[in-house]
């Protein structure tokens, strides 16, 4: 009966867009709509909890009489759903939570407040959704009420922009699934989740399903070279948002993967892993690639969630890998570091999305290059924007470590896969994995160090004040959750039991009993981890260390002015900036993927002109994939215009000819 | 009476990295003057200077924020837990298995990722250049690294030190091309990741190619000792590591007497006085490179590794 209580919950985030409505103006109104959806969110996650323990039978199934009449609503909730409700509702919790603070510095509440319930309860109804018709109906809705939060602060013109391409590719998305879903359900239009399931597609047919689950639900969660959208879009919305869209939304799109890929497809064939990694490895190391080139904070964040969808893919591949080799106990440990990423990745992303919110909203500003220093402004945001920093990184002992050292664990598992090509692909996949891992952390100690360290480099930051209690509290409430992920994965890794269960046939071993609470993938003497060990050494030993030298050594400290080998400069300005510390890596990396190119300008001996330095990178994916496309469609609407200017002759004939055209085909058709 | 005793050797393991990583320093610097013609200093100078710059007050920038001062004290910590994870001279210690090599790595990230912030906290423009080249060069050493635990996990079938030196140590390892490999790239990361010539230069300040100096310029006192320690540390690390993968002779195994852990400890001294012997050889026969051309060096440590791990994959069906 789950299914049904949290449909009841979903009516009541749905009832709550009309009372936003008519609450819009109101000075109370946003207060009212955050606080309703933050319980509404939070029953909704301890529904998905309970049945994710099975405390409540497993599987329950409702069908409405709604949508087509022969189909009916089909509703579900079985392990992955409940799984992905969690990360769903969990995530619009603490939005929620932020928001109570956030969203009292919004300018227009009535672009924001009516959509955001309704976001949420799309996002819900798309996870919960048994037959086709209701996921793409959902996944339309969650589609189309998210542009409506993007181009809220539709003042600035690259907001609408961003919305026009992001309903582009959303459109062409959803047309990819539509066509996925009608080749599942065969001529007999079949289109409830059941009947898919029982009737396994055959081998083209299956991989034609593939691609175009890969582009449908890819281009939703951002996998390169389908990723344009995201970063233009995510940062448009209003920063509560930006996190539910960077943080869930691309988790929810991971969900139609799964569920599509793993569960309503039948057995995999070897080759279908080939394309997953393929994509998922260039997926991530593009992302981080992008995101060090950006000085835009929210944008940054957003060309990182390409890169963690890279590390989630590279998880479901090689657990696709070894499903189709039928190796089911590493496919249960690489689609539990998949998976798990999506949980992790969730916590962090909208932790940091917050953070640059509140940011955002103390001093104005997204572009980095204008922040610096808020760490002495704003010294609680910047504590928990640093936990989320290195939980991101993947630096033990937080919980982005765990999740991608279980996908090296099963990456080192590989060898043993029979086919060549999955041989010489995993191990570049690896590389590439471990790659984006570094870069990562390149990049956040770009991010970190610009906006929070160093001294103001404008008066706006050198003015932001610390923000509200309710965000603070939100994001601490993640920051948290980063720590204990970190440190206790067995109970996580535990909990996705269930899920691994059902889509691979078995679960990784039992990790809550096993000794000092470690977590031991395969066997003790192959590997082991335990975070909490390591966690309560590093904390015991510079504390040791702490106490040890003040009272032993010197405990005295003077202020002075920097060294900086003699010659300090008090202008803000000659410090590093998010561009110069990118330099090297742009120097790298740049100059190849991005085509970069630094144009000097030295003025003539003596000229009191400037130098300038002028820094030049082309996105090359848009250029070969976006820029030729966008030309045509602008070709072909200024050709087809003058169909605007015919006589009614001659559009009549035009009717005529569509017609005959169209009977032609139907006498050709076998 | 088993769980004191091994609590007992892990905390001598702790404490016996942590004396003797200043000495693996001093004997450095000293090889390399002798090398030198030159008389060099005392063995036990790096000691004196720590606790000459322990006694010190420190003098804080007047821009520096809190993270300035815990930073020391965190990338400290990473540094020693990662190092007395790893097996010197005895294997199996209570909480080796506690990270495995890849965690170890990690760790040692840690501790660069809080480096690196410190570089940029002050808000100066020598703290911004070590640590934006510090980090570039971390994104090529770090693949590197993990290609090369790739490939001894391979072969071994752990990512576990302990299981690792007890592989090399028996019969079944054999000479493998890919072991040679992972050798010379691991040598060519530990130079990289410890900031020795040819990368960068640890015996000077004030040059503009700089990296690690660079990022620690504004340190003083007490902090500026911890990060020397750290140094120190690190260096003592990645000699313990190639001594534990590459020659694990003479590590006592889990239940073995004294006479085995005397010979644990005397080898292993021994280990790093051939370590420190040929990296002052190196030091003295190469010299810097240009900052850009680290990459390509780099590189090809990184390659070298993937090399490693593909024969790897490809030879186990052979």
């Amino acid at each position: 009966m789950m299914v049904v209580y949290a449909l009841y919950g979903v009516a009541a985030l749905l009832a709550l867009a009309p009372i936003a409505i008519a609450l819009g103006r109101s000075p109370r109104g946003s207060g009212v709509i955050y606080g309703a959806s933050l319980i509404v969110t939070l029953t909704l996650g301890m529904i998905a909890l309970l049945n994710l323990f099975e405390y409540s039978g497993g599987v329950s199934v409702v069908s409405l009489p709604l949508g087509l009449p022969w189909l009916g609503a089909h509703f579900r909730i079985d392990a992955l759903a409940a799984f992905f409700l969690v990360v769903v509702n969990l995530g619009g919790a603490a939005a929620s939570l932020f928001a109570l603070g956030y969203g009292q510095h919004e300018d227009s509440p009535q672009r924001v407040l009516p959509f955001y319930p309704a976001y949420l309860a799309a996002m819900n109804l798309v996870v919960m959704a048994d037959d086709a018709f209701s996921f793409l109906v959902s996944w339309e809705f969650m589609s189309l009420t998210s542009w409506a939060l993007v181009i809220a602060h539709h003042q600035l013109r690259e907001n609408l922009r961003a919305g026009y391409v992001y309903l582009l590719m959303a459109s062409f998305g959803t047309l990819a699934l539509l066509l996925a879903f009608g080749l599942l359900a065969g001529s007999d239009g079949n289109y409830a989740f059941d009947a898919i399931r029982a009737t396994h597609a055959s081998g083209g047919l299956a991989a034609l399903v593939l691609i175009l689950v890969l582009v449908g639900a890819g281009s939703k969660a951002g996998v390169v070279p389908l990723h344009a959208w995201l970063p233009l879009a995510h940062p448009a919305a209003p920063s509560h948002v930006s996190a539910l869209m960077s943080g869930v939304m691309t988790k929810v799109a991971v969900y139609g993967f799964v569920r599509i890929v793993f569960d309503l497809l039948g057995p995999p064939d070897w080759w279908w892993s080939m394309v997953v990694l393929g994509v998922g490895g260039i997926t991530a190391v593009m992302g981080v690639l992008y995101a060090l080139m950006q000085h835009d904070l929210k944008r940054l964040l957003a060309y990182h969630t390409v890169e963690n969808i890279g590390i989630i893919y590279i998880g479901l591949g090689l657990a696709l890998a070894f499903k189709a080799h039928d190796m089911p106990l590493a496919a249960a440990l690489a689609l539990t570091a998949g998976l798990l990423h999506v949980f992790n990745h969730s916590i962090f992303k909208s932790l940091l999305f917050f953070g640059a919110g509140a940011v955002l909203n103390a001093t104005g500003e997204r572009d980095m290059e204008h922040l610096g220093g808020l760490i002495h402004r704003m010294p609680q945001t910047a504590f928990v924007f640093l936990v989320g920093c290195v939980a991101i990184s993947a630096l033990p002992p937080l919980n982005g470590f765990v999740s991608e050292w279980l996908t090296f664990q099963a990456i080192l598992l590989s060898p043993q896969l029979p086919s060549w090509g999955l041989k010489f692909l995993v191990p570049a996949v690896g590389a590439l994995l471990a790659l984006s891992a570094a870069l990562a952390a390149a990049c956040f100690v770009k991010a970190f160090g610009v906006t929070f360290l160093g001294r103001a480099r404008t008066p706006a930051a050198a003015g932001a004040r610390e923000t509200d209690t309710n965000s603070l509290a939100a994001m601490f409430f993640l920051a948290a959750l980063c720590l204990v992920a970190g440190i206790l994965p067995g109970f996580f890794i535990d909990a996705l039991a269930p899920v691994t269960k059902s889509l691979v046939g078995i679960s990784m071993p039992h990790q809550a009993g096993v000794e000092w609470l470690s977590i031991v993938p395969i066997a003790e003497s192959r590997s082991s981890y335990n975070g909490l060990l390591v966690f309560i050494f590093i904390v015991f030993s510079g504390t040791f260390a702490a106490f040890a030298i003040h009272r032993l050594a010197s405990d005295k400290l003077r202020r002075g002015p920097a060294w900086d080998c003699g010659y300090p400069d008090p202008n803000p300005a000659t410090q590093y900036t998010a561009s110069s510390f990118a330099q090297p890596i742009r120097r790298v990396y740049g100059t190849s993927v991005f085509l970069a190119r630094e144009i000097g300008e030295m003025p003539a001996p003596g000229s009191t002109l400037p130098a300038r330095l002028t820094v030049e990178l082309r996105d090359l994916i848009w250029d070969a994939a976006y820029a030729p496309v966008a030309a045509g469609v602008g070709y072909a609407t200024e050709k087809l215009n003058s169909l605007q200017f015919l006589t009614i002759r001659q559009y009549l004939s035009l009717v005529f000819a569509a017609l005959v055209l169209l009977l032609l085909v139907l006498a050709i058709w076998p | 009476m088993a769980v004191i005793r091994e609590f007992v050797f892990q905390g001598a393991e702790m404490l016996l990295v942590l004396l003797l990583s200043p000495l693996l320093t001093g004997f450095v610097r000293r090889m390399k003057a002798r090398l030198l013609q030159r008389q060099g200093p005392p063995l036990l100078q790096p000691y004196r200077d720590l606790i000459r710059l322990m006694r010190k007050d420190v003098v804080l920038a007047d821009g520096a924020s809190w993270l300035f001062r815990i930073n020391p004290y965190i990338i400290f910590a990473g540094t020693w837990v990662a190092a007395s994870l790893v097996p010197t001279f005895r294997s199996g210690l209570l909480f080796s298995w506690s990270a495995d090599l890849i965690a170890i790595i990690a760790l040692l990230g840690s501790a660069r990722f809080f480096l690196a912030l410190a570089g940029l906290d002050v808000g100066t423009s020598f703290g911004g250049i070590g640590s934006s080249r510090e980090v570039m060069i971390a994104s090529l050493a770090e693949p590197a690294m993990l290609m090369i635990v790739f490939t001894l996990a391979l072969i071994a079938g752990s990512t576990q030190l302990s299981t690792m030196a007890a592989f090399m140590l028996s019969s079944e390892v054999g000479l493998r091309v890919s072991l040679g490999l992972a050798l010379l790239a691991l040598i060519m990361v530990a130079i990289a990741e410890n900031a020795r010539i040819p990368i960068d230069n640890p015996a000077t300040h004030l040059e503009l190619t700089m990296v690690h100096e660079a990022m620690v310029l504004e340190y003083s006192g007490r902090h500026l000792a911890l990060i020397d320690l750290t140094s120190e540390l690190k260096l003592l690390l990645y000699v313990s590591v190639i001594g534990c993968v590459f020659t694990p002779w003479g590590i006592a195994g889990p239940d073995s007497g004294p006479l085995a852990l005397a010979v644990g400890v005397v080898s292993y001294v021994g280990k790093l006085a051939v370590g420190g012997v040929l990296l002052a050889l190196f030091e003295t026969a190469i010299a810097k490179m240009r900052v850009f051309r680290v990459p390509a060096f780099l590189g090809a440590a990184l390659m070298l590794g993937l090399l490693a791990t593909l024969l790897l994959f490809v030879s186990r069906s052979l």
